[in-house]
């Protein structure tokens, strides 16, 4: 009976229009923050807040950006690794050029730059549908990692090719930088991590998700009804590279500190996508247990061999990690082709219904 | 009629024509694919206020004729002349805002979207709050969602779908499949509603449900309606006028009881060597 | 002015004033292009007969390349190698048409795409696990590859071919046409080209539909070794190989997802376009290494002005 929906009547389409119609899930969601923002940061080690939820609050957040893009309206992105790097690279540019702009205002801006150069590839999906249109995203991929590489300007002529996170501080703590606390870093990720999943939910349900769904589901319907499916499309595109791009932002300068071209290559867009697929198309929680799954397994793997016993190199260790992750994909694939947040919806429909079958 | 005479359906825009003038001319429309004619200097037209059916044998161009009238294909030769504007060549969405809205032939719905949101994306048209707005969802993008969910739960409450609301539409059987997409055909507040073959596949009980919520569209809101239909039997009952096709061609056009004693429409449809 | 004469003058002058260069680089142009045409064509076989865009096909030239160096490590002789080689590779299509493309056979398309990046990973793994991580060097005269080369001079030049290289372009440009004979004149040839027309069609014909795929994948797992060898015989084996089966995407978006012709042509021309452009626009200009993405862009272009690519029919949209 932990789920009972019976009793819990909409008076107002307002009331049905609330996020959470049904009481239980509000309260799981309280109790969600509440372990986010009390529990892990009064609890959680330095090693778990940088290896394990710093990174997956910033896949999970490139994932939300893909998924409005492939599981919303339906146009399969494989260069999300490089939209990424526009965000990177833009923050890093910013924070150079105004040196005394606040760190939470150069990545808000920084996601204007992914979101141009994204709607600028997006353009060929009036025209080019499906594969077609996932290969020409690999022109994206590939032409702006050998812009990162050969337009030295993007890293102040930096010899080594790479870009190096300051120490930034905000409102006189240091926020970013090898000098912030980790606890730090993790409220600052946590935090526009909750304000743009807050704001994606309320895109996705309203009239341009809807737009997008439409478009997704059956674009020359969705035209006959009179939605224009380059805005559709366009603003699909904008709105999705926006949040990849702040997520690279987050990326670079929130978790790895500093960064080279070639970590925004295709294994990141791969990754990015594995998290949006794994967790589900279409849904904004998938992509937290998408990234829970693809940022903890390996770092599950890794650990095991020592706790057990096993005297495994470390090489071999990350070539069998490779192989699990790659096996674990195929098989949610064939367990459950819809993702992780499909597995949720089936149980939760099942709490709805228990004690009783029907 | 009295059945459903409690229920306020939106009423069709004012789009200036009085009832009985012409709403929609089609003007010597030829329309070739290659070197295939599909239309061949077709003309007829549609007074505001009545139901037109559009019949013909398969392949004598019907629906290649909706998809000219609602811009998805463009004719090479003639125009169609809407609510006293000629044109020849328009995005199927542009149609949709001068006021023509469609059914398909075979169901063009959103598959994994529900019942509500199907309807709701026919409401796209009349939304406009921005994506800041959306963004935020509080304010005026709420009071935006409430008041077209508004007009759609009487769309929903006319066609009698309140318990698949929630459904998404992938999973309803075939007739509410048809049921649901009338539902966002109407919710584009059409002056002009085309119906591809509105009661293919139906059973009895579906095709009378059907033919009741065609007729109470047409005399409540006023909605003119062209319509494609297989069913003699449901065309003769329910249009005013019926113009019909062969090969491309136009044979007759008239009220039904002309068209019926047409000979060259019973030779069409006994397939009579021409 | 200046500008304009350096994208657009100067280049072709400097073709003309050192012909027999020119001829060099579409030599190795055509070289490269007839590499990415047998991949692509793999990609096609495969997309026809099953519908699924095989990523995988990338590592899979890694891995039997990986195979047959390290099997001829562990003492294999050379010739016997390359058959054990293929039986690996029919395993693998076995293996994979089993555990993979059977349980997900009717899944939406990016399902099975997503299962082949998955296929991509754990093959990775497994050679990095079996064979090490570091290059190899391909076997390239153990396997009876002349690795000597021809020289000629035309136009008073000096032009040079690598024996490997010719011996490439012999050997693909066989396996091309023993394929294509494969394909219009055997009985499961047909089969596969009908799947692609039609699938109930095809299967009415009474072929099992497992049977075909198993094949396709063995056909691309062919296809796979022998890129894996030329390819490996120029610029060694390791997983930076998996890069050029990425050049076979542009040239599917050119060519078409489906057809034959449309990959070898799309092939040739990106090898020679990406070459040439390398030569006189990337390097003097644009600092080099543009052959990461003029591929793709290229098609991109292409594909804006021609949406069903070169060899795709104009598409009626219907309701």
């Amino acid at each position: 009976m932990l789920y009972r929906t019976a009793g819990q009547f909409k008076t107002s389409y307002a009331a049905d229009h609330a996020l959470f119609p049904v009481r239980q899930d509000a309260w799981l969601l309280g109790f969600i923050l509440l372990v986010a923002y009390v529990l892990f940061p009064l609890t959680a080690s330095e090693f778990t807040l940088n290896a394990l939820l710093v990174p997956v609050l910033i896949y999970a957040l490139a994932a939300l950006g893909l998924n409005i893009l492939t599981g919303y309206a339906g146009q399969l992105s494989l260069g999300t690794g490089a939209f990424m790097g526009v965000g990177a690279y833009a923050c890093f540019k910013l924070m150079t050029i105004f040196p005394g702009m606040n760190i939470a205002v150069a990545i808000a801006l920084s996601g204007f730059f992914s979101a141009a150069v994204g709607v600028a590839f997006g353009l060929p999906s009036l025209r080019i549908k499906g594969f077609y249109l996932a290969i020409a995203t690999l022109a994206a991929q590939f032409f702006l990692v050998w812009l990162f590489e050969k337009w030295a300007w993007l890293y102040n002529y930096n010899s080594s090719g790479a870009i190096q996170v300051p120490n930034v501080s905000m409102f006189g703590l240091t926020v970013a930088g090898p000098g912030a606390a980790p606890v730090v870093k993790y409220y600052f990720v946590l935090l526009t991590v909750t304000l743009v999943t807050w704001f994606a939910i309320n895109i996705t349900r309203g009239r341009i998700g809807r737009t997008w769904k439409a478009v997704r589901d059956m674009d020359i319907a969705a035209e006959l009804v009179g939605i224009n499916p380059m805005k559709a499309k366009l603003s699909a595109f904008a709105v999705s590279s926006y949040i990849v791009g702040i997520s690279g932002a987050l990326f670079v300068f929130l978790w790895r500190g500093a960064a080279e071209p070639n970590l925004f290559d295709i294994p990141l867009s791969f990754r990015v996508l594995f998290i949006a697929i794994i967790g589900g198309l279409g849904s904004i929680l998938g992509n937290y247990l998408g990234a829970i799954l693809i940022v903890a397994l390996p770092v599950i793997i890794g650990s095991l061999p020592a706790a057990l016993g096993l005297p495994l190199q470390s090489a071999t260790i990350e070539h069998l990690n490779v192989m699990i992750v790659g096996a674990t994909i195929i098989l949610f694939l064939i367990v459950e082709p819809h993702g992780l947040a499909r597995f949720w919806a089936i149980i939760r429909e099942k709490l709805i219904m228990w004690p009783f079958p029907h | 009629m009295n059945a459903h005479s409690g229920v306020e359906i939106i009423a069709a825009p004012d789009d200036g024509i009085a009832p009985g003038d012409k709403l929609m001319e089609v003007k010597n429309v030829s329309l070739r694919f290659g070197g295939v004619k599909a239309i061949t200097d077709i003309s007829f037209d549609v007074r505001k206020g009545e139901i037109r059916a559009i019949i013909g044998p398969n392949g004598a161009g019907k629906t290649s004729m909706l998809n000219v009238i609602n811009g998805f294909y463009t004719p090479q030769e003639g125009t169609i002349v809407f609510r006293g504007v000629e044109r020849r060549a328009m995005k199927p969405h542009h149609a949709v805002r001068q006021g023509i809205a469609r059914t398909f032939q075979n169901v063009a719905l959103f598959k994994g979207m529900s019942t509500l949101d199907n309807i709701m994306a026919g409401r796209s048209v009349h939304m406009n709050k921005n994506l800041f707005w959306q963004m935020l969802w509080h304010g005026p993008a709420l009071r935006e969602e409430i008041e077209h969910r508004e007009k759609v739960e009487e769309i929903i409450d006319f066609l009698e779908i309140q318990h698949i609301r929630r459904t998404p539409v992938g999973r309803l059987p075939y007739g509410l499949q048809k049921r649901v997409e009338l539902g966002r055909a109407l919710a584009m507040e059409p002056s002009l509603l085309l119906l591809d073959e509105p009661m293919a596949g139906m059973n009895l009980e579906e095709k009378e449900d059907m033919s009741r919520f065609i007729v109470e569209v047409n005399q409540q809101r006023g909605t003119t309606i062209a319509l494609i239909e297989h069913d003699m039997g449901v065309v003769m009952d329910l249009s005013d006028r019926v113009v019909v096709l062969d090969y491309g061609k136009k044979i007759a056009d008239g009220v039904p009881d002309e068209v019926k004693s047409n000979q060259q429409v019973i030779d069409a449809y006994l397939g009579v060597a021409h | 002015m200046e500008f304009l004469n350096s994208i657009l003058i100067k280049p072709f002058a400097d073709m003309v004033a050192a012909p027999d260069f020119l001829l060099q680089v579409l030599w190795e142009g055509l070289v490269a292009g007839v590499l990415y045409a047998l991949i692509a064509l793999g990609f096609v076989l495969i997309y026809k007969s099953s519908r699924i865009f095989n990523f995988a096909q990338g590592i899979m030239v890694v891995f039997a390349a990986l195979t047959l160096v390290g099997l001829h490590e562990r003492g294999v002789p050379a010739l016997l190698a390359v058959p054990l080689t293929l039986l690996v590779m029919f395993l693998l299509a076995l293996a994979i048409e089993r555990v993979v493309l059977r349980p997900l056979v009717n899944q939406p398309d990016i399902i099975l795409f997503m299962a082949t990046i998955g296929i991509t990973l754990f093959l990775v793994g497994l050679g990095e696990f079996i064979f090490g991580g570091e290059n190899k060097v391909m076997i390239t005269e153990q396997l009876g590859i002349p690795t000597g080369s021809f020289t000629f001079e035309p136009f008073g030049g000096f032009v040079s071919i690598e024996q490997k290289d010719l011996t490439a372009v012999i050997g693909s440009g066989l396996l091309v046409a023993a394929l294509l004979v494969f394909l219009n004149k055997s009985k499961m040839g047909r089969a596969i080209r009908a799947l692609g027309d039609d699938h109930q069609a095809a299967l009415s014909v009474g072929i099992s539909l497992s049977t075909i795929w198993v094949l396709v994948w063995f056909i691309a797992g062919v296809i796979a070794l022998a890129t894996g060898i030329v390819w490996g015989a120029r610029a060694g084996v390791s997983f930076a190989l998996e890069v050029i089966a990425y050049k076979a995407l542009p040239v599917l978006m050119l060519g078409g997802l489906e057809s034959v012709l449309g990959a070898i042509i799309g092939g040739l021309a990106i090898g020679i376009l990406e070459k040439l452009f390398e030569i006189y626009w990337g390097q003097p200009l644009l600092g080099g290494n543009t052959e990461t993405w003029f591929a793709f862009v290229f098609a991109l272009i292409v594909l804006l002005f021609r949406p069903q690519g070169l060899f795709g029919e104009k598409i009626i949209e219907r309701v």
